[in-house]
């Protein structure tokens, strides 16, 4: 599906209202959306919210073989999609450029910030080290992706743990949840992206844009930092002209608001560790409350069921009863029968519609002929036998009729009005076409 | 989604013009047509001033699942009755198709209410779009807000809100 397109109306009232600092949804120049963040049963799964842009994020891990040119370092798999119930203009299996982007990004900021220490992760040098596999999936776009999935990422990663493994000689021991606990990651530190999104050729300066600010503007300087004020990943994009006190103002309005998240993220994850080690609820079930639209709702009326089986039993004795039909059907072929005579030809003068109505005609039965193809092979042995010597239908006052091959039927064309191709088999499914029956 | 249907008064935006057509989108499945001509006052002189990306009113003349929905700005007696071109300033929003029924029954409460904040134009189409237009951007986005809310909160919780905001 195409996404909506922006009217002008739209554009210009956006663009107006920041100028006057003022942003659809009341925030202010610097301030982000509400955050939730909430984790499912399995360690490693959580979703994060940001407004109404909405990231899954899931993290596996698995025992291969390492690269040959890195044989003591674990390998780290990104992947971040996005899905069609995003947006209406995402379609799956279409490598967007806003996809590719999305996606590089992720991976600078959580891979080449070393964020991970991919040397713990070796089990067995040269033989065996654990590939960490994180899945992102953006399941509502409200605008700011990359926020919402570097949070979710790193949450993930936070949150999740791997089977302990123990090496004695040459054996290596996998346990399993229930005999040993499962070990976190070791993770140095938490990249945050933080976007700003620039309009009116960098005049106004928006942090965390929606998706109707995204439409509009300019251009886009996406800062990954920690909460150490170590830049991870700058990109900017959009082909606006920066100032350098520009970006340098980004990056301290970054810190403030990567410390911040930063806390959220603790705060969250202690709370989960809490809930688990007091065997209380845990998982999406719990943490994802129902929300329930009550506006609309009536008060039951009231309904007088006094009466009502009499009430229903005099309805039925009154009414008619339902006239007899006499179901004979009538046999053309094997195969093929026909119930009833049709209804009787009503049309006058059937000499000069018959050769308009003979293109439409052709038409039909070709698709009809389609039809009958697909449906299999069940009446093809009888359909050979009917259609081995040509059938004329008497007492129709059109020109001679001649059944030929199927096959033919495929690919004659629509000019032959002389003659006429049918089959009784495929004229018994078109049942509304009567005038071609024999004349009851 | 979507569905059109003959005889609705809906929002669209302009996607294309393609000679004596124009192709507007209404959020249903296909997009629909709109001569030119389907103006108030409109001939082959007196071409309407359509760009891309502007917002029309218009009404479908044809809807049904087997055709490309037609539409036109005309009624049946060819004059406008406040279809046509909408202005460019205000702000368009969507919201579910419940909520357009709503405000669209007689003496809805919601416009009322809002009408005695302050005075605003509002345009109401059935494909879940609305259009509004106030004094200043402040109090457009106050609109925009409480309508989109509205589908959420009930009459108390509403005349709470207008309370507050005229009480300011």
């Amino acid at each position: 599906m195409k996404a909506t397109p922006l009217s002008n109306c739209e554009r210009r009232f956006l663009l107006r209202a920041i100028e006057e600092r003022k942003r659809l949804d009341g925030r202010q120049c610097y301030d982000y959306r509400n955050i939730r963040v909430s984790f499912g049963t399995d360690y490693g799964c959580c979703v994060v919210e940001l407004g109404k842009t909405r990231v899954l994020a899931q993290v596996s891990c698995e025992l291969v073989p390492p690269k040959p040119n890195r044989p003591t370092e674990g390998i780290l798999f990104f992947n971040l999609e996005l899905s069609p119930m995003a947006a209406p203009g995402f379609e799956p299996g279409r490598q967007t450029e806003l996809l590719v982007k999305l996606n590089r990004l992720i991976e600078r900021c959580l891979r080449n910030s070393k964020c991970i220490d991919t040397e713990s992760l070796c089990v067995v040098a040269g033989e065996k080290v654990w590939q960490i596999r994180l899945d992102l999936h953006l399941l509502n776009h409200d605008g700011n992706i990359i926020d919402a999935a570097s949070i979710a990422g790193i949450v993930a990663l936070c949150h999740f743990r791997r089977p302990d493994v123990s090496v004695q000689g040459e054996e290596v021991t996998v346990y399993t949840p229930e005999e040993r606990d499962p070990v976190p990651l070791s993770i140095h530190h938490m990249p945050i992206c933080v976007s700003f999104a620039f309009f009116q050729q960098g005049t106004y300066l928006l942090v965390d844009p929606s998706e109707r600010e995204e439409r509009v503007m300019d251009g886009v300087l996406i800062i990954a930092m920690n909460k150490h004020h170590e830049i991870c990943t700058i990109q900017s994009s959009g082909g606006i002209m920066l100032v350098k006190d520009q970006v340098l103002r980004c990056s301290k309005i970054t810190a403030v608001k990567v410390a911040e998240i930063t806390e959220l993220i603790q705060k969250a994850l202690e709370n989960d560790q809490k809930v688990r080690k007091e065997g209380g609820k845990f998982g999406f079930a719990e943490s994802i409350p129902d929300q329930k639209i009550t506006a609309f709702k009536m008060e039951g009326a009231a309904v007088d069921t006094n009466n009502v089986e009499e009430q229903a039993e005099e309805i039925i004795t009154k009414a008619d009863p339902p006239s007899e039909v006499f179901a004979k059907p009538i046999l053309h072929t094997p195969g093929t029968a026909q119930i009833g005579e049709g209804i009787e030809n009503s049309w006058e003068d059937l000499e000069e519609s018959e050769k308009e109505d003979a293109a439409e005609e052709e038409g039909e039965s070709e698709a009809t002929a389609f039809e009958c193809q697909k449906m299999e092979t069940e009446d093809a042995s009888t359909m050979r036998e009917t259609n081995s010597e040509p059938i004329v239908l008497s007492d129709s006052e059109e020109e001679e009729v001649v059944i030929l091959e199927p096959q033919e039927l495929l690919k004659k064309t629509r000019s032959q009005t002389n003659s006429k191709q049918e089959n009784t088999t495929k004229k018994a499914f078109n049942k509304r076409r009567k005038k071609k029956r024999p004349a009851p | 989604q979507y569905v059109p249907v003959k005889g609705d008064h809906v929002i669209g935006i302009v996607t294309a013009k393609a000679g004596d057509v124009f192709k507007l989108d209404v959020g249903g499945s296909e997009q629909a047509s709109l001569s030119y001509l389907a103006f108030e006052g409109a001939t082959k002189k007196n071409r309407p001033n359509v760009q891309v990306g502007d917002l029309i009113y218009g009404q479908f003349l044809v809807a049904n699942k087997d055709m490309e929905p037609e539409m036109v700005c005309i009624d049946s007696s060819g004059r406008s009755s406040g279809m046509g071109i909408i202005g460019q300033d205000g702000f368009l929003f969507k919201v579910s198709l419940g909520l357009i029924r709503k405000l669209l029954a007689p003496k809805c409460e919601i416009i009322q209410e809002l009408s005695q904040l302050y005075p605003f134009e509002l345009v109401l189409g059935m494909n879940g779009r609305i259009w509004v237009k106030a004094k200043t951007v402040q109090q457009t986005l106050i609109i925009v807000n409480i309508l989109e809310a509205c589908e959420y909160m009930t009459a108390e919780q509403r005349k709470q809100a207008l309370a507050k905001l005229s009480g300011n």
